[in-house]
Formats: structure tokens, C-alpha cells, sequence
């Protein structure tokens, strides 16, 4: 498993992948990238929590003119988990408004962007439709 | 109590492709329009505040050179999508202050023939996977963890809107799009001044569902400025410039406050809501009062949202304000009668001077054939992803 890399810092990998978030300690403000001070409260303690795993989708677009390497057209949504927003793809779903829809069940859910040149292995994250 | 502030002079060039003309070219047509307008010169100016993003941050020195060294203060501003908004805010607050009499804000952006704006993303250079910046990421993540492409983000922060309070679809974000364009045929200086059917918006090219092309902010070229007076400045003019003068009754500025999620998808709704409040409270009016409104349509799914952080109707009724027809120009509160940035175009920094000027024209009542008969007061909005908001109360000359 030391072979693996996680996209970014605050996906966990492991059997039971999470996000982590950085809780403000005094008001429980939640972020996802590394902190000075809380932008809610200014406090400038902070816990890891796990974000919950599953989620229900409150916005999303399906983009069709992106970035050169991305493949199009991809869903971007924002997911509400159990309180904490996420911004993630959607994936192991067709991208059109016949099969996306707001208010779906979403579930983390992780998958391989290839391995580099001293064998390590890049480990993405996007949210799936759960039944 | 701070003296009041009129616009004195007011100018936007008109929006779209010049091939020919460099940024500072359209910086001085835009300043001297505006000082040709309000019958005044460079030497009348006690500041300048410059708004541009792409031409490297020194535009209002190299636009002194070009048409008027004298000495003044200049301040070089920017903030986004709002940054025009913003030089007009700085020139307010310099007049309020006492620290000049008359001030000039400016703003210009070269655009046309620029793609996608996104939010930032960086290139993968191959070799082996290292984490990077506040996240971590081993690899862009622009299109890997959702979008930072602007469609995009509206795209979403519409459909948010529809997730909370229902009655949005892909068809009524089309139908925005199609009053937008209706109305851009009677403006000359719009960038695209074409109507298209509700069926062509639908099926153009889908660039973020569910904005497509049309429905988007169109990049172009574009300058606006306004010459700004204190009221006992203003006393001391002709009855002709005072007449034409335009009372600036609220300029204000926000940000957006912390809001859970507010860091994840951009919350454009707070700061604007905000903002809002604090210029009727500043006017004395109330969204009632607006004979019209040019709001910050940079995609038809944001135009949709701000009927309701205007105020313009009650909290989640944004859908059906919308089809009772109540926006179109012939409405009770018209939108964007220019034609909106969907089609008179987003040159970005001008744009915040330029609905400040559509909406001076009107209560001037020199806007021709698309003028909103007996104007009166009218609202300018816009919004700078980040974020900044811009909201200008105007109200007509009494004399």
C-alpha cells in the first residue's frame, strides 16, 4: 500500500477510504485545505474529522468544455454530507440530466490516475449514485 | 454627513472585437467620452481609480500618458469580475472623504478571442506524483474534483438554487437567456445584438449544463468610465451639467461572509443580499422603488439567483417572477434591458462602469429606442467571484 498516493492530502486512503476535514476546534467550521486560522471564528486550533462517506447531491453541471487531458463531458457536483459540502465528480454514472439529478444518493468512491515513473500509484476520489 | 456624489459624466465604448485598439486606446475613448460628457478635463480631476486585470496593473499611469500627465493620485484596482464597480467605489470614497472634488474611475479589458476562464489549475509535469499547494495535489484538479471553470460554477450555483427552493429547469434558464438577447437588439453597443429562439439557446453547444454558449457571458473587447462631483462641486456647474447629473444614492462594496460550504462552491448569494440591503437602506428606497435593474448575468443560472438576493421578489419565487414576464423590458421591474452580459458582453473590468452607464442613460432619458419611459431610480450589479459585490443605487436629477 506505501505505493499509493491520494490525489490530495485530504482523501485517506486505506480499506475504508474518507475524506478528512480540518474542524475549527471552538466552532467546528470545516476545511478541506491546510489552515492558519479559522475564517469563521479566527481560531487557530484544529482537529482531523472524517467527513461523512455518503452524501446527497445539492447542485451539480455537467461541463463539456474543460481543461486540455479532461475527459469530457464529466459531472461536477456539490454534495452535502451529513452537513459538510464537498466539491467532487460524479462517477460510474452517465454524464446527462436523464441520469443525474439533484437530490440523488451519492458514496465515496475511489479510483487509479496511474502510476509514475518510481512505481507509485495516484489514487483519485468522485462520489457514485448508491440504490 | 458626507457630501452626496453624482456622476457628472458618464461613457462606454462600444463592446466587441477591436483588433485595432489596445487597451489604453479603449481606456482614453472611454475617459475622454466621459469628461466630453460631463464637460470637464483631465486638469478638473482630483484622482484616478483604474480597473483592469489583464495588461499588467498600470494602466491608469500609461492612460495619463497617452491623454493627461497632471499629477494626480492614481490608484490601480482589482477585484474581479466587480473591479469596475470597484473604481467607482474608490472615487466615492475619495469624494466623501473630502480628499478631491471630482474624480475619474475607468475601467477596460482586452477579452476577445480569450477561452474558457477557469479558476485556476496547474499543468502536470510527468516524472513522479508530488504533492502541491494548500490541498496536497499530486495532479490538477480542475475537471478531477469538480469544476473551477466559470460556466460551470454557475452552472451550479443555479442549480443550487433550484435544489433549495424548486421550480428552475433547464428550459427556464434558457428562457432568461432568450429576454436577455430580445432585449440586446436594441443596443448598439452591444457586442452580439442578435435574438435567438428558445429552441436555438437549447440546442446550441452545451458548454456546462445547463449553460449553453449563449447563455454564457460573451468575451470582448470594452472601456467604460465616469467623471464623479460632489454635491457643492456640482453647485458650481452649469444648470445644463447639473440637470444631466445623476445622483449616486448607494455605493457599496461587500465580501462574502463565512458560510458553511462557502469555500467549496463560491457563495455569491450572501455578499449580494448584503449588499443589497445596505444600498436601499443607504437610498431610502426599497427594491420596489427600481424602474429598472442591471444585474450581473454573467451565465442565465446566475441571473436567476439574484432576482431573489435583490430582493426583487419573495425568498425561492426567483422562477416565477421570471414567467410572469415581469423582467422582460415591458415588465413591472425590467433586467437587463442592455441585453446583459450574455449579450452586450463582459469585458470584465469595464463592466462595472458600463450598467452603471445603461443605467444613467435611462434616467437621463437618452437611451433611445430602448429607453424605460420616466425612469427614475434604477440599480447596477455586479459580482466578482472570490468575492466581491458591487450594487450602485441611481437616482435621477430632481432639477
Amino acid at each position: 500500500m506505501s505505493s499509493q498516493i491520494p490525489m490530495v492530502d485530504y482523501l485517506r486512503l486505506g480499506d475504508d477510504p474518507r475524506l478528512v476535514a480540518h474542524e475549527c476546534e471552538q466552532c467546528h467550521a470545516r476545511y478541506f485545505d491546510h489552515r492558519i486560522a479559522c475564517a469563521a471564528c479566527e481560531g487557530e486550533s484544529f482537529r482531523d474529522v472524517e467527513v461523512d462517506p455518503t452524501g446527497e447531491v445539492k447542485a451539480f453541471t455537467i461541463v463539456s468544455l474543460a481543461a486540455p487531458g479532461i475527459p469530457v463531458p464529466f459531472v461536477a457536483a456539490l454534495i452535502d454530507c451529513d452537513g459538510t459540502s464537498v466539491q467532487a465528480n460524479l462517477v460510474d454514472v452517465e454524464a446527462d440530466p436523464e441520469h443525474v439529478t439533484l437530490g440523488m444518493k451519492v458514496a465515496l468512491t475511489t479510483y487509479s490516475l496511474g502510476t509514475d515513473d518510481q512505481g507509485v500509484e495516484a489514487i483519485g476520489f468522485g462520489f457514485a449514485p448508491v440504490p | 454627513m458626507a457630501d452626496d456624489v453624482w456622476i457628472l459624466g458618464i461613457h462606454m465604448t462600444k463592446f466587441g472585437k477591436h483588433p485595432t485598439l489596445d487597451t489604453i486606446d479603449l481606456a482614453a475613448e472611454a475617459t475622454r467620452g466621459a469628461l466630453s460628457d460631463g464637460g470637464v478635463t483631465m486638469k478638473d480631476m482630483g484622482l484616478i481609480a483604474s480597473g483592469n486585470l489583464l495588461a499588467g496593473g498600470h494602466v491608469g499611469q500609461t492612460l495619463q500618458k497617452a491623454i493627461g500627465q497632471t499629477g494626480i493620485p492614481v490608484i490601480n484596482v482589482a477585484n474581479a469580475c466587480a473591479t469596475g464597480a470597484t473604481a467607482l467605489k474608490v472615487c466615492v470614497m475619495a469624494l466623501r472623504s473630502g480628499e478631491a472634488d471630482m474624480a475619474l474611475a475607468v475601467g477596460v479589458e482586452k477579452l476577445a478571442g480569450a477561452g474558457l476562464l477557469s479558476g485556476g489549475s496547474r499543468a502536470d509535469d510527468g516524472g513522479s506524483w508530488t504533492p502541491e499547494g494548500r490541498y496536497g495535489a499530486v495532479t490538477a484538479v480542475d475537471g478531477r474534483i469538480g469544476t473551477a471553470t466559470m460556466p460551470g460554477v454557475f452552472a451550479q450555483i443555479g442549480m443550487e438554487y433550484g435544489h433549495r427552493y424548486g421550480g428552475t429547469s433547464f428550459e427556464l434558464f434558457a428562457q432568461i437567456s432568450e429576454k436577455n438577447h430580445a432585449h440586446s437588439t436594441l443596443n448598439p453597443l452591444a457586442a452580439y445584438s442578435k435574438r435567438f429562439t428558445l429552441d436555438e439557446i437549447m440546442n446550441d453547444v452545451m458548454i456546462a449544463y445547463p449553460n449553453t454558449r449563449p447563455m454564457c457571458s460573451a468575451n470582448c473587447d470594452g472601456a467604460a468610465a465616469a467623471v464623479l462631483v460632489t454635491g457643492a462641486k456640482l453647485k458650481t456647474l452649469s444648470l445644463e451639467q447639473q440637470r444631466r447629473a445623476v445622483k449616486v444614492a448607494a455605493s457599496v462594496l461587500t465580501t462574502d461572509p463565512w458560510e458553511e460550504g462557502c469555500q467549496v462552491l463560491p457563495n455569491v448569494n450572501t455578499l449580494t443580499k448584503a449588499a443589497a440591503s445596505q444600498a436601499y437602506e443607504a437610498a431610502g428606497i426599497g427594491p420596489d422603488d427600481l424602474d429598472l435593474v442591471e444585474l450581473h448575468d454573467c451565465f442565465a443560472t446566475a441571473e436567476l439567483v439574484h432576482y431573489d438576493n435583490l430582493g426583487l421578489c419573495e425568498e425561492g419565487g426567483a422562477p416565477d417572477l421570471f414567467r410572469s414576464g415581469a423582467t422582460w423590458r415591458d415588465g413591472r421591474i425590467p433586467v437587463n434591458v442592455s441585453g446583459g452580459l450574455e449579450s452586450k458582453g463582459h469585458p470584465i473590468s469595464a463592466t462595472g462602469i458600463a450598467n452603471v452607464w445603461e443605467i444613467a442613460t435611462h434616467l437621463r432619458g437618452e437611451a433611445g429606442p430602448r429607453q424605460i419611459d420616466g425612469a427614475r431610480v434604477g440599480l447596477a450589479h455586479v459580482i466578482g467571484l472570490g468575492s466581491a459585490c458591487g450594487v450602485h443605487v441611481l437616482e435621477r436629477s430632481a432639477a
